[in-house]
């Protein structure tokens, strides 16, 4: 497993899921912090491309060994890609969380929801 | 945090925090809920060895010339059948037949036996035993669970590792032995709940931790709580209070073996009448045919609900345990469960859901 990481220039849900805007669309994952405490990622379904994910509410379930845990949406918008390899290799989740472990791109609905979430320092701040 | 207060430790704690440990509450005490990863600890007590702290557990010591006829009234199985040095597993059941607990008893002497409780049940269970003990003037009951540290190391490497640290042979399956381990005298059980060969180890609190170094250092990985509960349900061991509970019977529990009405323990009339009219429902093993995996909790569509459920490290699928209706109970039954909303396909697969590969 990686080492803790929270990378600069990401932002953050104090659920612990990070976003990366990239003009309308942004990228979603888990954070280090989330994926240690689930520990090994062993099933994600990913949602269908199309459907909308609302800000602050789960949008799918990423399955450990032992737990289930719902993952929350930092913004709003709809489904454009998922990150299908995660179909075979979950563990991705916990090798790269920000990178090859990303979980779906959504075209935001309102991207002036992204003032609501947290800058690194600001998440970190809630993990201690 | 009037919980962390109330909280206990078992002596090993330090040790386990030092080896990075993950610890989280389990049944009142804080316990290693893994530490390098659950699979790979799972892979290691599959492959080699693992050791798991198990000082949580409790242990009841019952002697006197009346021990023997107590421990018929109050175990299910047939504790007569018990040589000494020898264990036998069964159950604690109430008038209803419902299951307070399951258990190891291990007879040390002729009139003294002791039996190890699970953690959660402990209190309970001394009560009931004192309770009942009162029929039974010539018996006493001691409670010493503050008397054992006890530590499992299991796996096809267990038995060599505890043997290098060991002044004599140790006690082979389904028995139990002094022995000295490590310099300090210990009692060794051929026992465990990982479907490996391998020893239980009851030893003083004061010398668990250099036992337990002694086995680390010669190979067995230290393992927690979540990769036990993925090797017990693999090989389908019950778990009380996921598919055991005093609601439920050991006839529907599958467990009618560890049961001899004609001892005339508790309960015994209850479960005959079961045994003989057969149980409305089942504890039924099952494998998740397509996609995810099913919790404890989660409903069989028709009937019945998951008491346990896991990604088998082992098989690579989701598996568990189930009570059904005895209709869809039979192998090769395909089930449907509700898992959070989504129907998942399964099938009833046969116990164990994993077997030992044969040596």
């Amino acid at each position: 497993m990686a080492d803790a990481s929270y990378p600069e220039g990401l932002l953050y849900h104090p659920e612990h899921d990070w976003a990366q805007i990239d003009g309308d669309v942004a990228t979603f994952g888990i954070t280090w912090f989330a994926q240690d405490a689930l520990g090994e990622v062993v099933f994600f379904e990913a949602p269908a491309v199309g459907s909308t994910v609302t800000a602050g509410e789960p949008y799918t379930e990423v399955e450990s060994v032992k737990a289930v845990s719902d993952v929350i949406a930092p913004l709003s918008g709809e489904v454009v890609e998922v990150n299908e390899a995660l179909g075979d290799t979950p563990e991705a989740v916990n090798e790269d969380p920000y990178g090859a472990g990303w979980m779906v791109k959504v075209r935001l609905s309102d991207p002036a929801e992204k003032d609501a979430l947290l800058d690194r320092d600001a998440y970190v701040a809630t993990l201690s | 945090m009037t919980q962390a207060q109330t909280l206990r430790r078992t002596p090993l704690y330090e040790t386990h925090v030092a080896a990075g440990a993950k610890i989280v509450p389990f049944a009142g005490w804080e316990m290693p809920v893994q530490y390098a990863g659950i699979k790979e600890e799972h892979h290691a007590v599959r492959t080699a060895a693992g050791v798991f702290d198990v000082s949580h557990m409790g242990q009841i010591k019952t002697s006197g010339p009346q021990a023997l006829a107590f421990l018929q009234r109050v175990l299910s199985n047939d504790v007569e059948k018990i040589a000494v040095g020898g264990a036998q597993y069964s159950l604690l059941c109430k008038e209803d037949g419902g299951v307070l607990d399951d258990l190891f008893t291990y007879r040390l002497a002729p009139d003294t036996y002791l039996t190890v409780t699970n953690a959660a049940n402990h209190e309970k269970d001394l009560a009931w035993f004192q309770e009942q003990a009162r029929e039974f003037p010539d018996v006493a009951v001691e409670d010493q669970a503050d008397q054992h540290a006890m530590i499992a190391v299991q796996g096809p490497l267990a038995r060599e590792i505890v043997q290098a640290v060991a002044d004599g042979p140790l006690p082979s399956r389904m028995t139990a032995g002094s022995a000295r381990l490590a310099g300090h005298h210990a009692l060794v059980c051929g026992t465990g709940y990982t479907g490996e060969d391998g020893v239980e180890i009851l030893c003083a609190p004061e010398v668990v931790a250099d036992v337990w170094d002694q086995v680390v250092r010669r190979g067995a990985v230290p393992a927690g709580l979540a990769a036990r509960d993925t090797l017990r349900l693999e090989v389908c061991f019950h778990l009380y209070g996921n598919d055991l509970m005093e609601e439920r019977g050991p006839i529907e529990a599958g467990l009618g073996w560890a049961c001899k009405e004609e001892t005339g323990f508790i309960g015994a009339e209850a479960v005959a009448r079961v045994r003989a009219e057969g149980p409305a429902e089942r504890l039924v093993a099952f494998t998740i045919t397509d996609r995810g995996i099913a919790r404890q909790g989660n409903p069989v569509l028709g009937g019945g609900e998951v008491t346990s459920g896991t990604m088998s490290p082992s098989l690579e699928v989701g598996v568990g345990m189930a009570y059904v209706p005895a209709g869809l109970a039979e192998v090769g039954t395909a089930l449907e469960i509700d898992v959070r909303g989504r129907t998942r396909q399964a099938v009833v697969s046969a116990k164990p859901l994993y077997a030992r590969p044969a040596a």
